[in-house]
């Protein structure tokens, strides 16, 4: 048993009929480390969270969670992995105290009344403990999602897009609580969409079509590929983000606002190009580090030539 | 929208195999299956007088097609036994001296006892006695016995018919008790079928799976709110079937209550085990409606299980309906003890224990 990871898997596989959905996905998870999963929809987040907690087996590859095989001994895992769904999948018709007393039997919590008071206390909610969840909003739901997951105290927490759908100071809260958690010791491997969440993260990984496809520090994954990064400031960006397209040692332009984007790894002929084209006009270049979503955007694009899908 | 809704059935196989099937199904086998006029009804002859014209009044109520009689009951307690279990539904009595009274000219009596919790079997059978016992005659009253069937001469001989455990013939009497166990199979299946499907469409599912519980607690804790509520519907019926009603209740609410709570069991497991296969609610609405017909017309609760044919009464004792309305009809109108339940005990038992096992088979442990 090793105990040095909290998650280690290797080479995992997932097909579902002809879909092959997690392809050789290999990762390892610190303890105490929040680990960020990132990717398109559909690329295999959810079904390799599956896999790691017992929900879904694998067709091939090996792994432990917590030192306990994930193929043998998921009934272990179970006690000690906090779950987060990606859909709130919490009763609507019982109410909050009762929720979190259901999940607190199911557990076998030794001291169940006050691990569920305390949990209310913590979410601040004794007074509406008897409001019925399905009445709550988005916000609050994911916030008693996360409560419970944590009832029985686990080591590892496995979230699945937890902040879809809630709003931006819920989800800074949500992350103040996660890090004070980390704190604590305890992993978490958290799925998410949201470029400013991914840098909160110890470390990342990022995943399409079921391809691991990068790992590491934020920082060390937007240098990775050696990519350098300018930036054009100014209107119209939209007809110069086609033109730029065109020219030598550009492999990417995105817009971002007022803003675009251009990336190549070629920094010389990229320079040399960009120069040339915002000469004698309003457009003001500025050199930039590369970021994650640039990042993220060029893996995606190259995944896409490589394996001929189209991320729908 | 209408596109949308038949794009929608197209990609349903199994609600598009219900749409096509069931139909199909169902019409064969209660077309060739169903039959108001049953015949073949197993009767046990007891005869203290065996002559020339009781064989041939035997032998033309075999030949009637309504009466099979089997020699397997021989004397008088047997045979009421086996009424009240309903093992037979008829028990032909000749008296020692029939025959010698009989050509004496003093009009002896047989005594025919019917089973008439359910009027409708017995009564075309009753109603074809008289025509019987006639045609018994016609071959037999030959040369000097000739007056016998002579036509202006009053009927030499009558047919007493006792109808026992339902003497009024009351329709009713056979109906409200049997509606009980109707009720409680369609009941009981729709509550636990759903209860399965509506955690998997609410996305439930998934946070119960990831939580460390055995299928066997999941069902058993499905199962059991729902023993109450059948205990509770059976109760109200038995009120009902009382006081409104007025149907008599001759046997021991201990055994009623017993056999109800077996039967309300058994439906609950088959409902958990359609749980486990559909995959959504309305699947597992099909389901039901797809066992609960067979329920409906081959348990002998609008038809008479023994009008059946052979294959429908096979397809009819694999069913828990077929057993709880022979215990809930003997129980109300017969006073049925322990000894006469118990061939309709056991077998529920039995299909409860398979079911059981076959729905803990098919729960899935995984999202796989």
């Amino acid at each position: 048993m090793s105990t040095d990871f909290a998650i280690d898997v290797r080479n995992l596989n997932k097909r579902f009929g002809d879909k092959h959905v997690v392809r050789d996905l290999s990762l390892q998870v610190r303890p105490g480390e929040i680990f960020g999963f990132l990717g398109p929809n559909g690329s295999g987040k959810t079904t390799t969270i599956r896999m790691m907690c017992g929900l879904l087996t694998p067709d091939s590859g090996s792994g432990t969670c917590l030192g306990y095989d994930i193929l043998r001994d998921s009934a272990k895992i179970k006690r000690q992995v906090g779950y987060m769904t990606q859909r709130f999948s919490y009763w609507d018709d019982l109410n909050i105290r009762e929720n979190l007393d259901f999940v607190a039997r199911m557990y076998g919590l030794p001291n169940r009344r006050a691990a569920v008071d305390q949990a209310l206390e913590g979410l601040g909610l004794t007074a509406r403990a008897k409001q019925l969840v399905g009445t709550l909003s988005g916000g609050w739901k994911q916030r008693i999602a996360l409560a419970a997951c944590m009832l029985h105290e686990p080591k590892l927490l496995l979230l699945d897009e937890p902040t879809a759908g809630v709003d931006p100071s819920a989800r800074r809260d949500f992350w103040e609580e996660l890090h004070r958690l980390s704190a604590l010791g305890i992993s978490v491997l958290v799925s998410t969409h949201y470029m400013d969440e991914a840098e909160r993260c110890h470390k990342l990984a990022y995943i399409a079509h079921g391809e691991l496809l990068a790992q590491g520090k934020a920082r060390e994954i937007a240098r990775q590929e050696g990519l350098s990064t300018w930036a054009i400031h100014g209107d119209a960006l939209d007809q110069l983000s086609k033109k730029v397209k065109a020219l030598p040692g550009v492999e990417q332009t995105v817009v971002f606002g007022t803003t675009l984007h251009v990336s190549g790894r070629d920094a010389e002929a990229l320079e040399k190009s960009l120069r040339a084209v915002v000469a004698g006009t309003r457009w003001r270049l500025e050199a930039m580090e590369t970021g994650l979503e640039d990042a993220f955007i060029y893996f995606m694009s190259r995944a896409v030539d490589r394996t001929g899908f189209r991320n729908e | 929208m209408v596109r949308k809704e038949f794009l929608q059935l197209r990609r349903d196989r199994i609600s598009l195999a219900m749409v096509v099937g069931i139909p199909f199904v169902q019409l064969i086998l209660f077309g060739y299956a169903i039959n108001t006029d049953p015949k073949q009804m197993v009767t046990a002859v007891i005869s203290s007088d065996h002559s020339e014209f009781t064989r041939s009044f035997v032998s033309a109520m075999q030949q009637s097609d309504y009466f099979r009689v089997v020699n397997k009951w021989t004397d008088e307690e047997s045979a009421r036994a086996a009424l009240r279990r309903g093992e037979a539904m008829f028990v032909l009595n000749i008296p020692p001296d029939f025959t010698r009274r009989l050509l004496r000219g003093e009009r002896p009596a047989l005594l025919l006892e019917a089973d008439a919790t359910d009027p409708v079997a017995a009564g075309a059978a009753v109603g074809a006695i008289e025509q019987i016992a006639q045609s018994a005659l016609k071959k037999d009253a030959v040369g000097a016995l000739s007056y016998l069937a002579e036509p202006e001469s009053q009927k030499p001989f009558q047919v007493h018919v006792h109808r026992l455990f339902n003497p009024d013939s009351i329709s009713r009497n056979n109906i409200v008790p049997g509606l009980m166990g109707m009720i409680l199979t369609l009941m009981m299946v729709l509550l636990t079928g759903l209860a399965m499907t509506r955690e998997r469409e609410r996305g439930t599912m998934e946070n119960l799976l990831a939580m460390p519980v055995r299928p066997l607690e999941v069902m058993a804790g499905k199962v059991a709110p729902y023993i109450a509520v059948g205990l509770i519907q059976v109760t109200l019926i038995l009120l009902a079937a009382i006081f409104i009603f007025r149907v008599p209740f001759l046997g021991s609410l201990v055994w009623l209550y017993v056999s109800a709570l077996l039967f309300v069991a058994a439906n609950l497991t088959v409902g958990i085990m359609l749980s486990s296969l559909a995959r959504n609610q309305l699947q597992a609405m099909q389901m039901t409606v797809f066992f609960f017909l067979p329920n409906l017309m081959l348990s002998g609760f609008i038809f008479p299980f023994q009008g059946m044919p052979g294959w429908a009464q096979a397809i009819g004792r694999a069913l828990p309906l077929t057993y709880f309305l022979r215990l809930v009809r003997g129980i109300f109108l017969k006073g049925s003890e322990a000894a006469d339940i118990w061939p309709s005990i056991w077998p529920l038992l039995v299909f409860m224990v398979v079911i059981m096992t076959f729905a803990v088979k098919f729960y899935r442990k995984t999202l796989d």
